[in-house]
């Protein structure tokens, strides 16, 4: 096996024993880079120079046997991640020269854990979208079918896992944005519960919906990853404060006992039949496994959708407001101030954002703030009781995390609508503020991935983590390759 | 035309032709909203119990100006540069 298709657990015991040398797994991540990102366009740079010098600090650090948690290991971050010094676009024309002058709390942390940034990964502009087909520069390839999307918006770290460009990455979810392109491209997405990562240098998109987490290959990389980028940061206001847990002890536990939900209302018509037997299996699987399945309603689900467009656009509005052409990014010149706003933002954004901005700024407006936003707010309320009541009966709910495997370029994007629907399993999720893993749980006949969504309750990362370990380790689906 | 001014965008007429018609397709998905009674329902705007967080209200390290400033299209010494606005 070649090392960058290894996983960071794996690459860990072989570093700490010193059997391989941090460079040498770069050496095989920018081989491969070099062999498939034509097909795959997962990155929109790679950082390859920054890299091999930060390796051969991790080797000195090695050879002191000083390691930390993920000295030598390349992972790759999704553009929307400030990294100080190192272009981020957020897949954007109007960020097309953006060089941060400050680096985000999430790779400060891996900074200090030693890891090597191989690049920063393709996405839909300013995370808009569920296909990387948004992005201001290219659409990122589906590794097990470049003729399908990846996913979005993190489509471009889910592409580089799954095609083994990088050993894990980072993306950040709004409304699925991670756990929909681990599930099309086969690979492990966590969304942390609201607040347990900070934000801070995330490009907002919306503010009370953005969270950011990791996409690995393995349950207990994944794990890893959230011991490394979470806990309370002081330069997030909406960072949740308290301890600092380890995520890796529960890898391993059983599941026995463990009351898992299944709500009907995701079990419906559009569920693609091979997405819904797949699921189906993986929880008789869960069953075997000790758990006990309960069928329990979550009946405000068909709402979801309309709620978090009208919610998201509004504070994605307000958070675009920033980009005028004066501070940073992209400017065009006007007769007036006003003027260089309006040319400025009509040509540094992209058809999605403006529409979603338009959307937002009219569910804001005088006179339709009540029926628009204060309305989606109350139902909000109502989706986060859902969640709230359920968990009164269940430890986590088992869904699919997408409605289909990876859709074909083109298909969705004449009709917004019909992309929006395509997050339809994973939205509420962002709504309630809970965490929530996809994990890999078969393939369809054309042999593409499917995934598994486990929900948990706030702050019970620890009880979906251990029972996608479990699950994972008695399947092979996560052991599976595409072939590029 | 209105909401793209408010939104601060130019929109060609034939622009606006095709974002009316989208928007208007989504806004008709919104609607369904309207179907629940929402009376009694307070609002949430955010999922954590946190409100009004304070720090201490200390001088902190901030960015050097050159540094704040290294991204604008358009400024000199200590200020942004932007289009003219008294006449």
């Amino acid at each position: 096996m070649k090392l960058n298709e290894m996983t960071i657990t794996g690459l860990r015991n072989l570093l700490d024993k010193k059997e391989i040398r941090p460079s040498e797994i770069l050496d095989d991540v920018y081989a491969r880079i070099e062999e498939v990102e034509d097909k795959i366009h997962a990155y929109l740079i790679t950082t390859k120079e920054q890299a091999y010098k930060t390796a051969a600090e991790a080797e000195k650090t090695i050879i002191e046997n000083k390691t930390a948690l993920l000295t030598g290991i390349p992972i790759a971050v999704k553009d929307n991640m400030c990294t100080e010094g190192i272009l981020t676009t957020c897949g954007s024309k109007i960020l097309y020269n953006f060089i941060p002058p400050y680096e985000s709390t999430v790779t400060a942390r891996m900074k200090a854990q030693h890891y090597l940034l191989t690049g920063k990964t393709n996405m839909d502009e300013f995370a808009m979208g569920s296909s990387t087909e948004n992005s201001a520069y290219y659409p990122s390839k589906n590794p097990w079918d470049t003729g399908c999307v990846p996913g979005g918006s993190s489509g471009g770290s889910a592409a580089a896992v799954a095609a083994d460009e990088c050993i894990a990455a980072i993306g950040s979810d709004t409304g699925g944005s991670i756990r929909q392109p681990a599930s099309l491209c086969g690979v492990v997405g966590l969304k942390p519960t609201y607040g347990a990562v900070s934000r801070y240098g995330l490009v907002a998109f919306a503010s009370s919906l953005d969270q950011i987490g990791p996409l690995t290959k393995t349950v207990a990389d994944s794990a890893l990853l959230l011991n490394v980028i979470g806990g309370h940061d002081p330069k997030d206001s909406t960072s949740a404060p308290g301890e600092i847990k380890d995520f890796t002890k529960v890898i391993g536990q059983d599941i026995k006992g463990m009351r898992i939900g299944i709500p009907e209302e995701y079990f419906i018509k559009g569920l693609d039949s091979d997405v819904e037997a797949s699921v189906k299996d993986a929880l008789k699987k869960l069953e075997a496994l000790g758990a006990v399945p309960v069928e329990i309603s979550l009946p405000h689900t068909e709402y979801a959708v309309a709620t978090y467009y009208v919610i998201a656009t509004s504070e994605a509005s307000s958070n675009l407001a920033r980009y005028d052409g004066v501070k940073y990014g992209f400017r065009r010149d006007g007769k007036d101030l006003l003027d260089m706003y309006m040319k400025t933002r009509a040509e540094g954004f992209g058809p999605e954002v403006k529409r979603r901005i338009m959307l937002g700024t009219f569910a804001l407006s005088s006179g339709y703030y009540d029926a628009y936003y204060r309305k989606a707010q109350q139902v909000r309320t109502l989706l986060k009781t859902d969640f709230e009541k359920a968990f009164e009966k269940v430890d986590i709910i088992a869904t699919p995390t997408a409605p289909t495997t990876a859709f074909r370029f083109g298909e969705k994007t004449t009709d917004p609508l019909q992309m929006y629907l395509s997050d339809i399993f994973t939205i509420s999720v962002n709504l309630a503020g809970v965490p929530a893993i996809s994990v890999p749980c078969g393939f369809s006949a054309k042999r593409m991935p499917i995934g598994l969504q486990l929900i948990g309750k706030h702050f019970d990362e620890a009880s979906i983590l251990k029972a996608a370990y479990a699950f994972e380790q008695s399947t092979e689906w996560h052991l599976r390759k595409p072939t590029l | 035309m209105h909401i793209a001014g408010l939104s601060r965008l130019s929109i060609l007429d034939k622009e606006a032709e095709t974002l009316r018609g989208q928007l208007n397709s989504i806004l008709d998905y919104v609607e369904q909203l309207g179907k629940l009674d929402t009376a009694n329902i307070e609002p949430t705007s955010h999922v954590l119990p946190l409100n009004n967080v304070m720090r201490e209200d200390l001088v902190k390290d901030s960015l050097p100006i050159e540094e704040a400033l290294r991204n604008a299209p358009d400024g000199t010494e200590k200020f942004y540069r932007v289009p003219k606005i008294i006449e």
